[in-house]
């Protein structure tokens, strides 16, 4: 089998087995790049390949002598281009970041570095998170590797791009409202959003801070397993981080099926709006967790309605403050010529943001303005707070939730980047875990009549990825979904 | 519903963009659209609700203060449009005479 076919988990094997060198891996992967890159465009910065060459040279003959790994060593990973990455540029999908290069990494990161991974190179998204398709990179849309006039989802579409074009073993994307969950779908891979504070938010550029959370895009669900081992835990330098207790997620694994797990079918997310195709997709894979030996209830969380405006105003609110900071002195792009302090802030922000953050900026702003904050925030906050109380009664009775990932398979390129509220609007299923700050897996569960995938989400109560990873596994090996492999072309 | 255009250039400055009349008047109509729907909101009784502003709760996170290692000067400067000895430097603010 090529290599660059291989899971995490078996591309780890081979390694640790000694059957492949960092140097083959590195040169397969630039390989596979080379010939599928210029259609996919999954990469805002590739790494350099002569130095990660010497890299996996040295690698190799440090081993060679006292063959010793740790589970990343030598294993290609992309990075979405929001978290630090020290001595490579981070640019956020934007021109406002333009030249700025780290001087640190991203805990998340570091983690990955501390066990010798290679950093293959940062993946595209929307500016600074905001969109669903990659369409509002400032360094143009990625593709659909199953379909290249479809986009990949957002905003982590070129991590799930790069994952499902074999472009990388996994990658690291990041979610606010569903920017990991969503691209998977499109993909048809897997993304995993851990529960709020789970994986530090230190070196990840803020969009929303009560929201955003890093997480695994991988090829099936053992590999988001074995990267939530690496990236989970308490982070003294992100304040919000969880002092919880970090299991081994793989271990969840030695059950095969789901037997006394109660899985809750919310009602409200089968309801007008969602596509024939993937509603039938996501009830079939109910019927397999059945098999498998789950029960199915039917719930209601019947604050679902006023989800998506509440987290465009939630998230908006805490963008226009989290972006207040490029104001084109510390880092980054600055207009060319001011005759002032204002008027350098208000150019350099004019000249370095794209239409979507500038849009948003603005609802933020308006949200938050004096007359306007009881109206909108502190209302939103209100309902947020209903949000939660809903799962958290749910989760009293049920151990999972499933649900579709978004209402639709990947739309066409252009197909919404002229209507904003249609955009927002396909974020529908994946924004209530956000606000509930709940661990939410999306995994592939079909395809549409046109060959594109379909994904299903399972959601589980705080700190229970592992209940999540073992459902969402049981699934993935009764069904052949990940078996199947986009042809690019 | 849109939204008054002296509203929206006042948001704008608020924010500190300087958008052009064509991207005001766009935004005018785009505004309006997106806090129609955000009225969504206004459908549930929040009478009493106490709003959440993070799910990890109110705790407050504290830590001894000592010093530890932290980017160099440079490194922190590394990135500035402008630095001059040792400084972030940025158009002059106040005239000379």
């Amino acid at each position: 089998m090529s290599l660059v076919k291989c899971t995490l988990k078996e591309l780890q094997d081979r390694f640790t087995r000694g059957d492949v060198s960092a140097v083959e891996i590195v040169r397969s992967y630039f390989l596979r790049i080379s010939v599928v890159e210029s259609k996919v465009k999954a990469y805002i910065t590739l790494n350099d390949k002569e130095s990660m060459l010497s890299q996996a040279e040295a690698l190799d003959h440090a081993l060679s002598a006292w063959r010793k790994t740790e589970p990343m060593m030598a294993m290609p990973i992309a990075v979405k281009d929001n978290i630090c990455t020290e001595g490579l540029p981070t640019t956020c999908g934007s021109r406002i970041l333009g030249g700025f290069v780290p001087p640190y990494s991203a805990t998340a990161v570091a983690a990955l570095r501390l066990q010798q991974y290679f950093l293959i190179g940062k993946t595209n998204l929307d500016e600074f998170g905001m969109g669903s398709s990659t369409e509002y990179s400032a360094f143009g849309a990625s593709r659909n590797p199953w379909n290249l006039s479809h986009v990949p989802g957002g905003s982590s579409g070129g991590s799930a791009a790069a994952v499902a074009a074999d472009e990388c073993v996994a990658a690291l994307g990041t979610d606010t409202g569903g920017s990991i969950r969503q691209p998977a779908a499109c993909c048809g891979v897997v993304g995993l959003k851990p529960t709020y504070g789970r994986v530090s938010r230190y070196g990840l550029i803020a969009f929303a801070s009560s929201l955003d959370q890093i997480g695994p895009i991988t090829k099936d669900v053992m590999d988001a397993a074995l990267m939530l081992n690496v990236l989970a835990g308490h982070d003294a330098r992100d304040s919000t981080s969880a002092d919880a207790s970090v299991p081994d997620f793989t271990r969840v694994f030695k059950k095969k099926d789901v037997k006394k797990l109660k899985i809750g079918v919310p009602l409200e997310f089968f309801a007008e709006g969602l596509d024939e195709e993937v509603y039938d997709a996501v009830g079939e894979a109910l019927a397999v967790l059945e098999d498998l030996g789950g029960t199915m209830e039917e719930v209601s969380l019947p604050h679902t309605g006023a989800a998506v405006a509440t987290y465009y105003i939630v998230a908006t609110a805490e963008a226009s403050s989290n972006l207040a900071r490029y104001d084109g002195v510390k880092y980054g792009f600055r207009t060319k010529e001011s005759p002032g302090l204002p008027e350098m802030y208000r150019a350099t922000r004019q000249e370095g943001f794209g239409p979507e953050v500038k849009r948003r900026i603005m609802l933020g702003t308006y949200a938050l303005s004096s007359g306007y904050y009881d109206a909108y925030y502190a209302k939103a906050q209100a309902v947020r707070t209903l949000i939660r109380e809903d799962f958290d009664r749910v989760f009293r009775d049920v151990d999972l939730l499933v649900t579709p990932v978004m209402p639709t398979p990947a739309f066409q390129l252009g197909e919404k980047i002229e209507d904003p509220l249609q955009m927002y609007l396909s974020d529908l299923y994946t924004i209530s875990a956000s606000l509930a700050g709940i661990p939410a897996i999306s995994l592939p569960c079909g395809f549409s009549r046109k060959g594109l995938p379909i994904g299903m989400q399972i959601l589980g109560r705080p700190f229970e990825e592992d209940v999540v990873l073992r459902a969402a596994r049981a699934y993935e090996l009764a069904t052949d979904w990940r078996k199947k492999r986009p042809r690019i072309r | 519903m849109s939204i008054e255009m002296s509203q929206v250039e006042h948001v704008a400055e608020l924010a500190r963009l300087q958008l052009s009349r064509e991207e005001l008047e766009r935004l005018s109509t785009q505004l309006g659209r997106i806090l129609t729907y955000m009225e969504e909101v206004n459908a549930a009784d929040t009478g009493g609700v106490p709003g959440t502003a993070s799910v990890v709760g109110d705790a407050n996170v504290l830590r001894e203060d000592e010093v530890q290692p932290s980017l160099s000067q440079d490194q922190a400067l590394s990135n500035a449009p402008e630095a001059v000895d040792g400084l972030f430097q940025v158009p002059q603010i106040i005239s000379d005479r």
